[in-house]
């Protein structure tokens, strides 16, 4: 195995092709301003089925309490941070709040079959592609955006960048990345046949954006 | 039957497919057109894919020390890194993971490196249950076929198709083409495999060295669920995928994205760099990467048949070909098809074992238009079109260089030859050929199967313009 390394390194050092120019950092600074941000990120993510709701920070527990129920989701996964605390200090009848609290060999068939929704945060946005950027954790394990039919997320409107290019550079991504990262663009979806496009495949089927100011 | 005769078979069995080609024109201009709409300004488009062609260059340059830099910092993060020259030594050196992870269910997202080395099949011989869960994929694992396409697997299939397929498969399932309800469908399927599947692999669009990072791109979910649900997570590659830094990737996944599928940007933009830490809930706990060869670093020995590897496998020339939207991707015969499997697979395979692919070209140029790292693939096509006769016989690099040519087809060249490098000889000639047109025979070979023979006009050229007035010289 080590030989083939070796082999394949050799090979590869034996020709070396000429030099070309470091490529330059990739900037695209479109000087948008905080509004345009948001109506971008809101239109993109509508684009592709998102949906986007405009609130005052503190109003994102009731607007839960009230919509989940309405929609018929009833069982809630949440994370072991105050998105948790301050869900479950107020949920109440028909909600069922269930945390993410233990590892998930325990409990792996009951994430997948007998979970309504997910609600968690993001880190950041991207207005240009209306994206959002999770760093799953302990706190907000991976899964929790993926595996219940429903994710709704909780995104601080002073966290939108105007692209990748810009949050990269602004956070030093290059300085190091946690185990998992990732920008979500709206629902699972699909064009595998006939490219004709049908959402909700193997991930959520309705991504819901609460962008908080 | 040798390469030549298979190749036409094929060409012959697809061309008589009426329903395939309807599916293939159909679902291909739609992508052309969603491509073109995400580049409405043809500057920045510019901008972007000179862009795109610098980072792909310049991680090809230093590829052994980027390698390497991936390797220690992969290492570093706890994600294990294997190198595999050929498909033989990948299979091996995955299933020796599996084995040793007592995993016997497996999961798969999307990875046509994976078709290069056969892996399903190779498992599948020694007990392990694997899966295809995007749902092209497993729409032709169930027919038993290979992709057609690199991006859209199963772009051959129309509704129907997939419908009968489900239908048989899963008979306790209630018929329906409605494409939501076959959608569905998979997802209810698949979910119980990604519950209980005891690993996952998948493909890797970017590995990124600077972080030891591998990028994974994709719509359905299937492959982050294929590298998060399961215990062990296992990504096949290929060497060229290296790109230096995290920096390099926001510039070559906006044109991946808008090239492929003509999305400003896909669903789920997947980004590991390492296991299951300590006190995460979930995740896989071991992580692996293989790096494989398989003819790539021969590649190298040429500067010009180098630019083949910048690709992003964005499959924008595929979309774009005009014998590809005909043919569809069975009859190509490789596992990559169109004008990018054209340049790809005789370097990597020979041109004694497919070099005849280079014919399916009219070399309209599209390809290379479209191409978002900028590889001249008709160059490249013409290239190895001259590698095969010999044509370049110093600089012929390739393996199996020379061997499609014919001693009669080479005669006749010659011929041709000396009678356009000698004014006095061509003259004579074209003033023969209208005087004997007569002659012509009716059959001349493939290209009176479907045209009738074309017979020299009773005056040349040159003798009509001198009529009207216009100087000979
Ligand atoms: S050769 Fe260019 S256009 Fe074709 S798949 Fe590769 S990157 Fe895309």
């Amino acid at each position: 195995m080590s030989d083939s390394r070796q082999r394949i390194l050799d090979r590869l050092r034996a020709n070396r092709p000429t030099d070309v120019p470091t490529p330059m950092v990739y900037a695209k600074a479109l000087g948008w301003d905080r509004e345009r941000c948001i109506a971008a990120f809101s239109e993109r993510m509508q684009a592709v089925r998102g949906e986007v709701h405009r609130m005052q920070r503190d109003a994102w527990v009731g607007w839960l309490s009230q919509q989940l129920p309405e929609r018929g989701l009833h069982r809630v996964l949440v994370g072991n941070g105050r998105i948790g605390d301050a869900l479950a200090a107020v949920a109440a009848q028909p909600l069922q709040v269930r945390r993410y609290d233990r590892p998930i060999e325990s409990w792996k068939p009951e994430l997948f079959g007998d979970i309504d929704v997910a609600v968690t945060g993001a880190r950041a946005g991207l207005a240009e592609s209306g994206s959002l950027v999770l760093w799953p954790d302990a706190e907000e394990p991976r899964l929790m955006s993926l595996v219940p039919p429903v994710h709704v997320a909780l995104l601080d409107a002073d966290r939108l960048y105007e692209n990748f290019a810009a949050l990269i550079v602004a956070e030093h991504w290059g300085d190091g990345m946690p185990t998992n990262a990732l920008l979500i663009s709206g629902p699972s979806k699909t064009a595998d046949i006939e490219q004709t496009l049908a959402y909700g495949i193997h991930g959520p089927k309705e991504l819901v954006t609460l962008l908080l100011e | 039957m040798n390469q030549t005769e298979a190749f036409h078979r094929r060409i012959d069995a697809a061309l008589h497919n009426d329903q395939l080609r309807r599916n293939f024109r159909s679902a291909l201009t739609g992508i052309m057109a969603r491509r073109a709409e995400q580049f409405p300004d043809d500057a920045q488009l510019q901008a972007l894919r000179d862009q795109a062609r610098a980072v792909r260059a310049n991680a090809l340059v230093r590829q052994p020390e980027l390698l390497e830099r991936l390797e220690r910092q992969l290492t570093a993060n706890g994600i294990q890194v294997h190198w595999a020259e050929g498909p033989d030594e990948a299979n091996a050196i995955i299933h020796e993971i599996l084995a040793r992870a007592d995993a016997t269910s497996v999961v798969k997202g999307k990875s046509m490196v994976s078709e290069e080395t056969g892996l399903n099949h190779y498992l599948e011989q020694r007990g392990i249950d694997v899966i295809e869960s995007d749902l092209g994929e497993y729409i032709i694992q169930l027919a038993e076929e290979p992709p057609s396409h690199i991006v859209a697997p199963a772009i051959h299939k129309n509704r129907r198709e997939v419908a009968e397929l489900f239908h048989r498969f899963h008979p306790e399932i209630p018929y329906t083409d409605d494409i939501d309800q076959l959608t569905q469908t998979a997802r209810a399927i698949l979910r119980d495999r990604f519950a209980t599947a005891d690993a996952g692999i998948s493909g890797v669009n970017f590995a990124v060295a600077e972080t030891g990072t591998l990028c994974l791109v994709e719509n359905e979910g299937n492959g982050r669920l294929s590298t998060t649900a399961p215990r062990v997570h296992i990504a096949i590659t290929g060497v060229e995928k290296v790109i230096e830094k995290l920096s390099d990737v926001p510039p070559l996944l906006e044109i991946l994205t808008k090239s492929a599928t003509g999305q400003p940007i896909t669903t789920y933009f997947n980004m590991i760099s390492k296991p299951r830490q300590p006190g995460e809930l979930d995740g896989p706990e071991a992580v692996h990467l293989v790096l494989l060869d398989n003819g790539r670093s021969r590649i190298r020995v040429d500067a010009e048949l180098l630019d083949t590897l910048r690709c992003i496998r964005c499959g924008a020339c595929i979309n774009h070909c005009p014998v590809y939207v005909q043919l569809g991707g069975h009859a190509y015969g490789t596992v990559y098809p169109g004008p990018i499997g054209i340049a790809l697979e005789p370097q990597r395979i020979g041109i004694d074992k497919v070099g005849t692919l280079t014919s399916a070209c009219t070399l309209c140029g599209a390809c290379g238009e479209v191409c978002p790292v900028r590889i001249p693939l008709p160059t490249l096509i013409n290239r190895l079109r001259a590698e095969a006769v010999d044509g370049l016989r110093a600089g012929a690099t390739v393996r199996g260089h020379g061997s499609l040519r014919k001693p009669r087809e080479a005669r006749l060249w010659g011929l041709w030859a000396a009678l356009y490098g000698d004014p006095t000889r061509y003259r004579l000639f074209i003033w023969l050929a209208s005087r004997l047109r007569w002659l012509t025979p009716p059959w001349l070979g493939a290209w009176t199967r479907y045209r009738s023979a074309p017979r020299p006009a009773a005056r040349t050229l040159r003798e009509l313009a001198r009529d009207e007035g216009f100087r000979d010289e």
